[in-house]
């Protein structure tokens, strides 16, 4: 019953928006980077003729606007690189259904259990070293090391980031609140002044030596390349155990505003950018994420995503991040 | 030849040398203040509802946690250097170009100025690029010693080259060396300028974001932002933007403590002269090697680093607005913001000059309130306005963006109105009301033109300032829009070198010709007039 009563108002959706999609725009609210946002955008105003209005800001920072402004967000889409804050959206109520036919694109495990949200693409987290500081045997190989006191100094995080999050919540699950505490108390200790505002600072920062090593996601060491030539890249990446808890992919999500006048509009974007068409244009970007709807994989010189062997926590159990800031806040990280 | 007393500054000259005769109470004027100040403190209002919304013990709680002590330590131990740091270079530079013999001292007097035009983030964009020895603690000094040190310089060289050169020279004549002389009559003279600018300094500091975040340093304003950005937390936010508050009002009420004591006595207040130039003798060449030094570091390396980025930067990975798209609503924004800036302060300006009492004073101090807040509660609280009260009217609009600017930077355009004001003869007025012209005609026809030049400098000042905005600029940019400093940011949190590179040249470029403009502005100023900038 409520799967066709779904079906329905997509239909009549899809019908509403056929009408006036040729003159139409629609406002994203862009967290994702916009390496990966602006071809996409492209792609899909060529596609279906519908403008994109693109607000670019940070995603926490957006869904907090996409809050105070309430009925009357001018957001029809947010598209952001992690899950915590369209799960916050979510649940506030504040997002609409995405079409069933959107959400068969993408695997479920990485999709809204709600149906609200849809996986577009994935990052893994990993270890980025200076081999001329830190010998690769000399690194942690689970993310528990990281607080062990013999790294003091030669590590560095980002404690702002929203890629952290996810790491910190991994941890609290699978070894409980007072020993993620203690060990983010540890990381903070052996990190001391290199506590970064992002991942990319870290990843240039352990480029040029400033420190040994951090943890940052795949992509930005990938990027770092292509912004820098394979010459000027002194620095590796490289994986936590299998399976270790700090081995954690994260999915960057669409979701449709309940409040937009666009429904339509909105739901064929979601649409394309999960679509062969779509995924095909974030294989070969330079973006380096992992497609990871319409069967879909990379074009770029990565590891396979198939080939990844990341912890099973699941995008419920990442949550909202409440638990990982709470405890970044008793540690005095946040 | 009449002496007369003035607080340092020089405030009270130019009200007690025209005798002031009991006028009616101008009405319209202190309405139409009334609600710029209203406007102005807005911001502060919208703190206190936050902070009641969620409870007295959840602020107390948001406060009292362990970043907070690491923050304030960060903030204090920051601010306390580098505000020294700038009071000793911005002083002695004054000092060197006024009162000494030193070859090309024009020339010197501008290119001091000019690093005030750079943004701090593109400063620091320059020296973290170039090298890693730049970062944290170490980094802030450096950084924003050399972006901010010409708050000093500006309003000490103003006031050394105004004040009496006679007390030296009857210093020296009664057997006081050269040194004693300079820290006991010189420094003395020039008090309340080096107060004020270290204030100016110490503000600034307090509400700076994007240096910091370029250099990792974390102090209560980056982390503000970063609680905005990660925890969806707009109370949290506010909490500790209370503390920021807070110690900028301690800054303030310092810099009044420190002022109402001070009292230079002038001889012929009018009779400024050339002052003996000192010979520099075998100083010269340390001292020129200094200047050398301090414009190659505060203007070569932050303009180097650019031109590098530009031809040495990577792949051009990144799409974004053209630079001249992004130009021209920078300079749109800016001007309109400055524009509107000036004509706000006109009012408050008048009244705190033309009538002092209790309340212009009261009306003018609070107006120095908005410079304890940085640009994002700023913006938020104009967002929660306007969501809140008008249905979302003007939000993500241009307006709105323009309205949050004339606010951030009210306090600068004050600082140019009023000291035209001040040096606009009010004797002039009663003569034409004499005449019998009537008090808004007076005002077109005579008070106008008198601080028309004043009130260029505000907007030049206002203009600057709105040109390097970043954190007001993010949040409420229009959607679709970028200007040169968010396109900048964007690019350079991308580590798109190249890319940001231009944006930075043209942000320079632009702010170049409104610093040089006020670089001779208060170069020409009579320094009676300059209240302590």
């Amino acid at each position: 019953m409520l799967a066709s009563l779904a079906v329905a108002s997509s239909l009549l959706a899809a019908c509403g928006g056929s009408s006036d999609s040729a003159s139409q725009s629609i406002t994203l609210y862009n967290g994702q980077h916009e390496q990966t946002t602006d071809s996409l955008v492209a792609g899909f105003e060529k596609a279906t003729g519908i403008q994109v209005n693109v607000r670019n800001d940070d995603e926490d920072t957006l869904a907090d606007e996409i809050v105070t402004e309430g009925s009357h967000s001018p957001a029809d889409v947010i598209y952001t690189e992690n899950t915590p804050a369209v799960q916050f959206l979510q649940d506030k109520h504040l997002l609409a259904d995405v079409d069933p036919s959107t959400l068969a694109h993408t695997p479920s495990q990485y999709n809204s259990q709600q149906g609200q949200w849809v996986g577009v693409s994935a990052r893994v987290s990993v270890l980025i070293y200076n081999p001329a500081l830190i010998a690769r045997s000399a690194l942690p190989t689970s993310v528990l090391q990281l607080s062990d006191p013999k790294y003091k100094g030669l590590l560095a995080f980002a404690a702002g980031e929203t890629d952290f999050q996810p790491i910190v919540t991994s941890v609290a699950h699978t070894y409980g609140d007072p020993a993620a505490l203690t060990w983010l108390e540890g990381i903070k200790a052996n990190a001391g002044t290199h506590v970064y505002p992002d991942n990319e600072t870290i990843a240039d920062l352990v480029n040029r030596g400033a420190v040994a090593f951090g943890v940052v996601n795949q992509y930005y060491w990938y990027r770092m390349g292509a912004e820098l030539g394979a010459s000027n890249l002194k620095a590796q990446i490289t994986y936590f155990a299998p399976h270790d808890p700090g081995y954690v992919i994260d999915i960057s999500p669409a979701a449709i505003l309940k409040s937009s006048d666009h429904q339509a509009a909105a739901q064929k974007f979601l649409a394309y950018i999960t679509s062969k068409q779509g995924q095909e244009i974030i294989a070969h970007s330079i973006s380096f994420e992992y497609p990871i709807a319409s069967g879909v994989t990379t074009s770029q010189t990565e590891t396979p995503f198939d080939q990844l062997q990341p912890n099973p926590i699941t995008i419920a159990q990442l949550g909202d991040g409440a638990t990982a800031i709470s405890l970044l806040k008793k540690a005095g990280l946040l | 030849m009449t002496t007369t007393w003035a607080s340092g500054d020089g405030r009270a000259v130019a009200v007690d040398v025209a005798p002031t005769r009991p006028r009616t109470q101008p009405r319209l004027l202190i309405a139409v203040s009334g609600v710029v100040v209203v406007v102005l403190l807005a911001p502060l209002v919208f703190l206190l509802i936050e902070a009641h919304g969620v409870g007295l013990d959840t602020v107390v709680h948001l406060i009292w946690r362990p970043l907070t002590a690491t923050l304030l330590w960060n903030t204090v131990r920051l601010t306390v250097v580098v505000t020294i740091l700038c009071a000793v270079i911005g002083t002695s530079a004054a000092w060197c170009v006024e009162r000494t013999d030193l070859p090309g001292r024009r020339i010197w007097a501008v290119l001091v100025v000019v690093p005030f035009a750079i943004p701090d983030f593109v400063v620091s964009f320059g020296w973290a690029s170039l090298s890693t020895w730049v970062q944290g603690f170490r980094g802030a000094v450096v950084v924003m010693t050399l972006a901010v040190y010409p708050l000093v310089y500006l309003p000490v060289a103003a006031s050394l080259r105004g004040a009496d050169p006679g007390q030296e020279e009857i210093a020296r004549s009664l057997g006081l060396g050269p040194w004693k002389t300079f820290v006991r009559v010189t420094l003395g003279q020039a008090r309340s300028a080096i107060l004020g600018g270290c204030v100016l300094v110490a503000l600034v500091l307090l509400a700076e974001y994007g240096a910091f975040e370029i250099l990792g340093y974390q102090t209560f304003t980056t982390e503000i932002f970063t609680e905005f950005q990660v925890s969806f937390d707009v109370p949290t936010a506010c909490a500790l933007s209370l503390v920021l508050v807070v110690l900028s009002v301690v800054i303030l009420s310092g810099d009044l403590v420190a002022r109402g004591r001070g009292q230079v006595a002038r001889t012929g207040a009018f009779a400024q002269r050339m002052s003996h130039r000192h010979p520099l003798g075998r100083a010269r060449v340390p001292v020129l090697a200094g200047f050398v030094a301090l414009v190659g570091l505060a203007l070569g390396v932050p303009i180097g680093a650019s031109v590098y980025w530009m031809f040495e930067g990577g792949s051009h990975a990144l799409t974004g607005v053209s630079i001249v798209d992004a130009g021209w609503h920078t300079a749109l924004y800016s001007a309109t913001a400055a524009a509107l800036a000036t004509v706000m302060a006109l009012p408050v300006a008048l009244l705190a000059v033309r009538h002092p009492d209790r309340k212009s004073k009261i009306f003018e101090r609070s107006t120095y309130l908005v410079l304890a807040m940085p640009g994002l509660v700023i913006a938020l609280a104009l967002s929660y306005f306007s969501e809140r009260y008008v249905d979302g009217l003007g939000y993500q609009r241009a307006p709105l963006l323009i309205v949050a600017y004339s606010i951030l930077f009210f306090p600068l355009a004050l600082v140019g109105v009023r000291a035209s004001v001040a040096y606009a003869p009010v004797s002039l007025d009663e003569v034409a009301r004499s005449l019998g012209h009537r008090r808004l005609a007076v005002f077109g026809r005579v008070t106008l033109p008198l601080v028309g030049p004043g009130l260029a400098a505000s907007f030049c000042l206002v203009f600057l300032a709105a040109v390097t905005e970043l954190t007001a600029t993010l949040i409420l940019v229009p959607t679709g829009v970028q200007t040169l400093s968010t396109q900048f940011w964007a690019y350079q949190q991308n580590l798109s070198y190249g890319q940001a590179a231009p944006f930075a040249l043209v942000i320079i470029a632009i702010a170049a010709v409104p610093s040089y403009v006020l670089a001779r502005y208060f170069d020409r100023l009579p320094t009676r007039a300059t209240a302590s900038t």
